[in-house]
């Protein structure tokens, strides 16, 4: 499935991607306002598929999964950055949305229409030209994102326990 | 053999394995958990549920409202409803509008060196000041470790940010923290584990070695390590608990550092960060003119004890200055009755403090004093992001509880050095 890049900056923040205000409400409510201080058309243009490239330490902040589930619900594909924050980095792999190093992911320009292709670490641009390079994932996590996420992960496991002390 | 890390000590011990490499991955067993109102029950529960299991061990998990404390809202009195049934069916122990979780969790006696605790809430690295390897973790994450009291974790390496010499009087932890961030960046922590050493850190309180470790948030790293010492067991056994054994728990002389950092505490002048980063600070006389509509001493981070002690040692005497909002909202119960008890908070309010509730409040964005539009707020706090405390539109300086309450009484961003009490000699 190919998908249209938000390109954001450094230091994109939680409070930025799941506004305090918008806490207590559903995820629903929370993720129209994802990026709305950045990008205050994102939310209503964003379509499943696309996929935003960041800068240096994507999801700095407060702990809150929100962050990574918002933009789940919006449908962005994956997040590829040059570094994440690191509690937002675990979350979104948690909830099976793929995170994604590159060291250089400068050839990416807003609005370039782009596949995101996680088995080959590869981030191809429609123009067959241009590519970015992603950094492979820790096998761990490999298993976890394939599973779509940590709870259908732990779900298997536990039935497979479960499965195991019956036999 | 090479020396270990404090890091690599306590987590080589919490994965059952004699050691431990920086950069691989191990299983680690939690000798405890620590969920709040907001990302706890109502987030982990629905998880439990659908995994079909309980709490690994109720006795480990540490359960404390403090976002959505006093329930100003429907929905925040809904929802610390849900957290106290959750808290009597599930048989945890619970500290209801007790303070701010990273504040009572050690004030209670839950934390003891050399334990490895997660925390459902990004300043969990603040137990790191206790010797325990402490981090923050989701509600997702959270779930998965209350069902079965295991997680994942890449070893880390360790930055060692070392302060030596004597912090001048009114300065403090906070501005040691800004400096920090200034100097190596949100992401300088490079989610490793960062240790705090030298003569300035050792001569610290507990609750100031709170806000250097509660901070490592700010800096990107997973942890915030201090090496426990006679400081630490003392004020440990002051709360009923437990330092045990912590002979050893330390980073070896000879073991491999990621980073070292060294810094001057004695040449360390109270710094301001500028939103909307606490990595934008600069010394508050950089500052130039700044107008405040809001001073605000709150948070786990600004508003313990020590950090209501220092406010008032400004504003005894003094009022804030008329147009100026002084907003204090003490981080646990126990320091506010502490501080009642000993005239300080008497201080704060003679001063025009309003005092807000034991709570998260503003600076997790929630309550009703959130910052209106266009507001310049001086604050105690760890974060200025945009919007975090209110309006978009709105600015926050992040500065020490003393630079927030001289800064309260002349109406713009000031320097406390030249308003404290004479020094008793």
């Amino acid at each position: 499935m190919t998908g249209r890049v938000f390109l954001l900056g450094d230091n994109v923040d939680t409070d930025q991607l799941a506004p305090g205000q918008y806490m207590s409400g559903g995820i629903a409510e929370l993720a129209s306002h994802c990026l709305e201080g950045v990008r205050p058309d994102f939310a209503e243009t964003v379509k499943p598929g696309d996929v935003i490239v960041a800068g240096r330490n994507f999801g700095i902040g407060s702990s809150r999964e929100q962050a990574a589930e918002a933009l789940k619900l919006l449908g962005i594909a994956g997040v590829v950055a040059q570094s994440f924050a690191g509690i937002f980095y675990r979350n979104a792999i948690n909830l099976g949305l793929p995170v994604l190093t590159a060291a250089d992911p400068s050839p990416v320009e807003d609005g370039d229409t782009v596949w995101l292709d996680i088995d080959n670490n590869l981030l191809d641009l429609s123009d067959k030209v241009r590519a970015v390079w992603l950094d492979p994932l820790p096998d761990n996590l490999k298993i976890l994102l394939a599973d779509g996420g940590l709870v259908p992960h732990l779900k298997k496991r536990l039935a497979a326990e479960r499965k195991g002390k019956k036999a | 053999m090479m020396g270990t890390t404090l890091a690599q000590k306590i987590i080589a011990r919490a994965a059952g394995r004699k050691s431990v490499t920086p950069g691989e991955i191990v299983t680690a067993t939690v000798d405890l958990a620590m969920i709040h109102d907001s990302g706890g029950p109502r987030r982990v529960e629905p998880v439990l549920q659908e995994l079909g299991v309980g709490l690994f061990d109720a006795q480990k998990v540490v359960l404390i409202s403090d976002h959505f404390v006093p329930g100003e809202t429907d929905e925040g009195a809904r929802i610390l409803e849900l957290t106290r049934q959750w808290a009597k069916r599930r048989g945890v122990p619970f500290h209801d509008g007790e303070g701010i979780c990273h504040v009572v969790l050690p004030e209670r006696g839950h934390l003891k060196p050399g334990m490895f605790v997660v925390g459902g809430d990004s300043h969990s690295p603040t137990g790191g000041a206790f010797g325990a390897y402490m981090f923050g973790v989701g509600a997702t994450e959270m779930a998965g470790v209350l069902a079965t009291g295991e997680i994942w974790i890449k070893v880390p390496e360790t930055i060692m940010i070392e302060w030596e010499g004597q912090l001048p009087r009114g300065v403090t932890a906070k501005d040691m923290m800004l400096k920090s961030c200034t100097r190596l960046g949100m992401d300088g922590g490079q989610y490793q584990a960062v240790e705090y050493a030298g003569s300035a850190v050792r001569a610290l309180s507990m609750q100031e070695r709170m806000t250097l470790s509660n901070m490592a948030a700010e800096l990107g790293a997973q942890a915030g390590l201090i090496a426990p010492d006679e400081t630490t067991a003392e004020w440990l056994r002051d709360v009923g608990g437990d330092p045990g054994d912590y002979a050893g728990l330390c980073t070896d002389p000879d073991a491999a550092l990621l980073e070292r950092h060294a810094f001057d505490a004695s040449s360390l002048e109270p710094q301001a960060a500028a939103p909307h980063s606490p990595a934008n600070s600069a010394s508050v006389g950089e500052a130039g003119e700044v107008r405040i509509d809001v001073a605000y001493v709150g948070a786990c981070t600004g508003a313990k004890y020590v950090d209501l002690k220092a406010a008032a040692e400004i504003l005894k005497g003094r009022k804030a200055a008329p147009g100026v909002e002084l907003l204090v909202a003490p981080a646990s119960k126990r320091d506010q009755d502490r501080a009642a008890a000993e005239g300080i908070l008497g201080a704060l309010e003679e001063a025009g403090a309003k005092i807000l509730p034991n709570a998260c409040g503003i600076c997790a964005g929630y309550g009703t004093h959130r910052l209106g539009e266009d507001v310049t707020c001086v604050s105690s706090t760890a974060r200025n992001f945009k919007g975090r405390m209110g309006a978009a539109s709105s600015k926050v300086w992040l500065a020490s509880p003393y630079t927030v309450a001289a800064s309260a009484v002349t109406g713009r961003l000031a320097d406390p050095r030249d308003m404290l009490p004479e020094a008793v000699s």
